[in-house]
């Protein structure tokens, strides 16, 4: 069984970021960037499949400029046997990105996609979804278990006030929830041996697909900022001020 | 304009997140449609019929739709789409399920989390954990998106709107083998007045009893960090955070939380915030409205009794 793993470059996750002085966009530039964290657990469960005898081949996809080749090269010392980048240098909103993610598995034909949740910079929480739509496969989101067995998925989702178990055919969508695993570091021989491992690199026009424009950023600005707060002394002045100034208990 | 609303519900009772979703279309000024999809929930129909604001409500009742599993459920929402200027969820583990399916099954983009709402074209969602909102204006003819409930105040109960009953039958591919809830007697994340968290520094699984004390005394729910999560403190569906629950309390008190940019996303709109914490440095203090350096040990239980 093959399984494909779409990989997003992110801000690192420790970075506080900052909103430009034109309040158009955040400012990026020169930031340390990262393997997402939900698809590195995306990635590390594929390589467990993988090392648990139940999937043949793990094939990861990146779309984005050149430099995301980075964050494939980190997957594939993670395990993953080869990397497809989608090179392009335009802002992707989700459902194009699940487009284009169609467009590769009309080549890979993988029996399941494996992906974050999210990633921590769009916080949309939608191509896995959106992916599994288009290509009318079932989906089993926020996956803190996953197994497979007899061609049938069993999914283990994190929900508000519980836990869901599905069980889904194959081929299928599942995104990684936090609780699914805990990816490995790459190895310094992996991380070399990484770097002799296929890469791939496509267009979104070699693959055939059209985009049409969905939304317009007209602003982005930093939150409002809190008031400073104070630092009390002692526990009773904390109670003092919740129940004479702050009125909330 | 007319809006279809998804309810968020549990097959018996209506969860609170509609009654603000609701809220958040009504400032649309359009009619508002709100759609139950479930098994046996008559009783969630006529919740949402009594809801300020709601126009029709529109019933698919039917044992196939009792998971509320997204891949039926998507085609159930797109057969009933047509007419619809937008189609909003709460942004809840079903909602971030279901919506973008229904968005792409429409070849529409989709807006998570919205905030607030400006016209019937333009919305601000919080991006990058919260540090930074991003205003949008969506040129497609349906516009998707999921609420952010806890950004507008509920609707009240006080109307009585038409029931419809659909009898549409989708089945779904996927098969629920089991659902296991939390049982909790204290109110949930999303309404709590008061939200007492926890964080690794609580040491131990028995030392979140002390928090629970607290939370008890004033009416309120206990939330966690994802350390305390992670250490298997207290269940996961506690957690705040940007991949947990996003919580907006009147009073958050954060008890042995450093305060780490994933947290607080979750929690960073919360009226006032109280942080206890031994190490002065700890970066929670930074949005705290009053801060306590102390050993949480000594403190919380100090807490309890002067409340």
């Amino acid at each position: 069984m093959k399984v494909m793993v779409p990989v997003k470059r992110v801000v690192d996750a420790n970075v506080k970021i900052r909103v430009n002085a034109e309040h158009t966009a955040v400012d990026t530039a020169n930031l340390k960037m990262a393997l997402n964290p939900f698809c590195e657990i995306a990635v590390e469960e594929a390589v467990r499949l993988k090392e648990a005898g139940k999937a043949d081949e793990v094939v990861v996809v990146s779309i984005g400029p050149k430099v995301a080749q980075e964050q494939l090269r980190t997957a594939m010392a993670l395990g993953a046997d080869r990397a497809i980048l989608v090179e392009t240098d335009e802002p992707m909103l989700p459902l194009s990105v699940a487009k284009i993610l169609l467009a590769v598995q009309a080549r890979e034909q993988a029996e399941l996609i494996l992906m974050g949740k999210q990633s921590i910079d769009g916080d949309n929480n939608q191509t896995g979804q959106m992916l599994a739509a288009l290509a009318d496969m079932p989906q089993a989101t926020f996956a803190s278990m996953v197994d497979i067995a007899d061609g049938q998925l069993t999914v283990s989702r994190e929900i508000d006030g519980g836990i869901q178990q599905l069980q889904l055919p194959l081929p299928a969508v599942v995104t990684a929830d936090l609780r699914l695993n805990e990816p490995r570091y790459a190895s310094l021989p992996n991380i070399m041996k990484a770097k002799r491992k296929p890469l791939d690199t496509l267009t979104v026009a070699e693959l055939g697909v059209t985009l049409k424009p969905h939304q317009q950023i007209l602003a982005v600005t930093p939150p409002a900022a809190r008031k400073a707060g104070v630092m009390v002394a002692s526990v009773e002045e904390l109670v003092d001020k919740l129940k004479n100034e702050a009125k909330v208990i | 304009m007319t809006v279809l609303v998804i309810a968020e519900h549990d097959n018996v009772s209506l969860k609170s997140e509609t009654a603000k979703v609701i809220a958040a279309a009504a400032s649309l000024a359009g009619d508002i449609d709100v759609l139950v999809a479930g098994s046996a929930c008559a009783a969630v129909a006529e919740s949402v019929a009594k809801l300020q604001g709601v126009s029709r409500v529109l019933v698919a009742d039917n044992p196939v739709y009792k998971a509320q599993l997204a891949d039926n459920l998507a085609k159930l929402v797109v057969g009933q789409a047509s007419g619809y200027s937008h189609i909003f969820a709460a942004a809840t583990s079903t909602g971030k399920d279901l919506l973008p399916r229904v968005a792409a099954l429409l070849d529409v983009a989709m807006i998570s989390e919205v905030v607030k709402i400006e016209d019937a074209d333009t919305f601000v969602h919080p991006i990058y954990a919260g540090n930074a909102l991003e205003k949008v204006k969506s040129l497609d003819a349906v516009k998707v998106a999921t609420v952010r409930a806890s950004a507008f105040d509920a609707v009240p109960a006080t109307a009585n709107a038409a029931i419809v009953a659909l009898d549409v039958v989708i089945n779904s591919v996927c098969s629920e083998l089991a659902h296991t809830t939390v049982a909790s007697e204290r109110p949930e994340l999303g309404n709590a007045r008061v939200i007492v968290s926890g964080g690794r520094a609580l040491g131990s699984a028995d030392n979140f009893a002390m928090l629970e004390t607290l939370a008890d005394k004033l009416g309120g729910a206990v939330g966690a960090s994802r350390a305390a999560v992670d250490a298997g403190y207290i269940s996961n569906d506690l957690q705040v955070g940007q991949t947990g629950k996003i919580v907006a309390p009147e009073l958050y008190i954060a008890v042995g939380i450093s305060g780490a940019i994933q947290h607080l996303a979750g929690m960073k709109d919360s009226k006032v915030i109280v942080a206890i914490n031994k190490d002065p440095q700890a970066p929670i203090f930074q949005v705290a409205d009053y801060g306590l350096e102390a050993d949480l040990f000594e403190a919380v239980p100090k807490l309890v009794e002067l409340i």
